[in-house]
């Protein structure tokens, strides 16, 4: 009995989540109050949300295979797991970007579009900061380097995740393992430089006038974390379902280390772009924070003190992260927490002052919940969770801090 | 009151392990082991308590925290306030922003600090004090295991323990 079983209930409930999302979407195309800005910015969050988890726990298993680090080869098909809704994900960005790019196109673009450097029509005022940009920021250009940069990423992945399922197959694994460090390492290289491209194009793109050398890393903290959390999630559930028997304390000990240190990488990075902000005060830089705090300053508050505070002062000590009750309560709301950064990232560069979190965003964020789930949990039922194979096995079995 | 002590030298780490759990699970206590390196798990089988000096580190902590706080709130609010980049500067809430870096280095100086101080005090590693190593193979590849006896019976069932696991040299020190 080494397989989870995505049961029939569980199935159900993410069928809900999923149909809830769908109605939210109806809701959100029939409703005069949602301006189609509003409408594809939310999708875009949400898939950049969870594509980000995706990408984040892939990166973190690679990570592992070139540290070749033994205590995390339990929970490596937990990694895998999270990491196949990243095509999906990827998909439905891309969708946004077209359908921008499709309405802003031409004489008559429209304006009401997330991307707003993507407007062309003679409505435009001439913008000198875009159109130096317009060398990077292009619309042929950005679509294909997501579409190539998004396969690779997927590619590797998946090469990744099938020589890993065929090592429990055969005896002869050693090989195969390092195949997988080998692609480990190429995928990390190329995930640190292509990551930042993608950072600019999905998100920073959104301000188009603004630009941060760091913004790209803050994001890479925030998938980093948020894979982490998710990761956590899974194997503390699959522990109460009980399989995964092989993870203990001291595995949950290490996975909440790294969930309170990228917390307070996440904080350090935040507070330091906000303070040579606060502190140079140039113009071009400060509008930024200025969109954040004038107009969405609850959210921007809460979110920065949450997500810093409450697992610095939480999960400093070592019961905490030997505790699962602990690990699932700050999980959730860091997960919360981050979702309502993410939102700050997305809204006020493309639906401005008038932002509202209704029925519409909070449906489809729950559908989305679904569709992540129904993904990832179908992905954890197909192979054995418990892995067979693998050169540090019996070190992670010995874990022991 | 005893002041007899067996000192049991092994030159494996494992069979070290060994042997202090059969000697604590035979209800004898180990006053110390003496090793070149590290052993993971020893502390739990000698069953010293958990260390302090988390403890000590927030306490330190926070007086660096102070102090850089008094510091900087009296030169920068009180005595000599600087106007920099037009900045204001009456209060200290609304210079934070740029105090944190400070608070926070001073945090971190005075924790590492006064733990280092600390450790160092605790377990008398200072310059000029006579080493309380009490064989000099500990320092290479030996393991050292004391343990105190209480009684005759005490010596030779410790003595017996470390036989069985192994060790290489068994000695008994009127201490």
């Amino acid at each position: 009995m080494n397989y989870y079983t995505f049961s029939d209930k569980a199935k159900r409930l993410t069928y809900i989540l999923m149909g809830l999302g769908v109605i939210a979407l109806i809701f959100g195309l029939v409703s005069g109050n949602i301006t189609s800005t509003r409408f594809w910015a939310n999708i875009l969050l949400e898939a950049a949300f969870f594509t980000f988890i995706s990408l984040g726990a892939i990166f973190f298993m690679s990570l592992q295979y070139v540290a070749q680090s033994g205590w995390s080869v339990m929970v490596k098909r937990v990694y895998e797991a999270v990491g196949r809704f990243l095509p999906f994900g990827l998909i439905i960005i891309f969708l946004v970007m077209v359908v921008s790019a499709i309405k802003g196109a031409g004489a008559n673009g429209s304006n009401d579009i997330v991307y707003h450097w993507m407007h062309k029509g003679t409505d435009k005022i001439y913008d000198e900061l875009v159109a130096k940009k317009s060398m990077w920021l292009n619309i042929p250009f950005v679509l294909l380097r997501t579409l190539i940069i998004g396969g690779i990423w997927v590619y590797l992945a998946n090469v990744m995740r099938k020589r890993s399922i065929e090592m429990d197959l055969t005896n002869d694994y050693l090989p195969l393992h390092f195949k997988n460090l080998m692609t480990a390492a190429y995928y990390i290289v190329f995930f640190g430089i292509t990551e930042q491209f993608m950072a600019w194009d999905w998100i920073m793109a959104i301000d188009a006038n603004w630009h941060s050398t760091l913004f790209g890393w803050y994001l890479f903290d925030d998938m980093w974390l948020t894979g982490v959390i998710v990761t956590v999630l899974l194997t503390i559930h699959l522990r109460r379902k009980g399989l995964l028997t092989n993870v203990n304390a001291n595995h949950m000990h290490n996975l909440g280390l790294w969930m309170f240190a990228l917390s307070v990488l996440w904080g350090y990075l935040w507070f330091f772009q906000f303070m040579f902000y606060w502190y140079t005060n140039i113009p071009d830089e400060v509008v930024y924070f200025q969109a954040r705090i004038d107009h969405y300053r609850c959210i921007f508050w809460i979110m920065f003190c949450v997500n810093l505070l409450l697992p610095l002062i939480v999960l400093m000590t070592r019961d905490t992260k030997r505790n699962d009750k602990y690990l699932v309560i700050i999980g959730s709301i860091l997960l919360v927490t981050h979702w309502l950064d993410a939102y700050i990232w997305v809204m006020p560069g493309s639906i401005g002052v008038e932002w509202n979190i209704g029925f519409y965003e909070i449906g489809l964020a729950i559908g989305f919940i679904g569709f992540f789930l129904y993904v990832v949990l179908s992905a954890l039922a197909k192979v054995p969770v418990q892995i067979k194979n693998h050169p540090y096995i019996e070190e992670s079995l010995h874990h022991h801090i | 009151m005893s002041h007899t002590f067996v000192h049991a030298l092994y030159d494996d780490d494992d069979r070290l392990k060994d042997g202090a759990t059969k000697v604590r699970s035979l209800g004898h206590t180990i006053k110390d082991v003496f090793s070149p390196f590290p052993v993971h798990g020893i502390d739990k089988i000698m069953g010293i308590k958990r260390t302090r000096i988390s403890i000590c580190c927030f306490i330190y902590g926070c007086t660096g925290f102070s102090l850089a706080f008094w510091m900087i709130s009296y030169m920068m609010v009180y005595d000599w306030p600087i106007d920099i980049g037009g900045k204001p500067n009456f209060t200290p809430y609304h210079n934070l922003p740029s105090w944190i870096p400070i608070l926070f280095e001073s945090t971190v100086l005075c924790s590492a600090h006064g733990m280092a101080i600390t450790f160092l005090l605790r377990s008398w590693l200072l310059p000029g004090v006579s080493p309380k190593n009490p064989d000099p193979r500990t320092t290479d590849d030996h393991f050292l295991m004391v343990m105190p006896a209480y009684t005759d019976a005490d010596i030779k069932a410790i003595t017996g323990i470390a036989k069985e696991t192994g060790a290489v040299e068994i000695k008994t020190v009127h201490a």
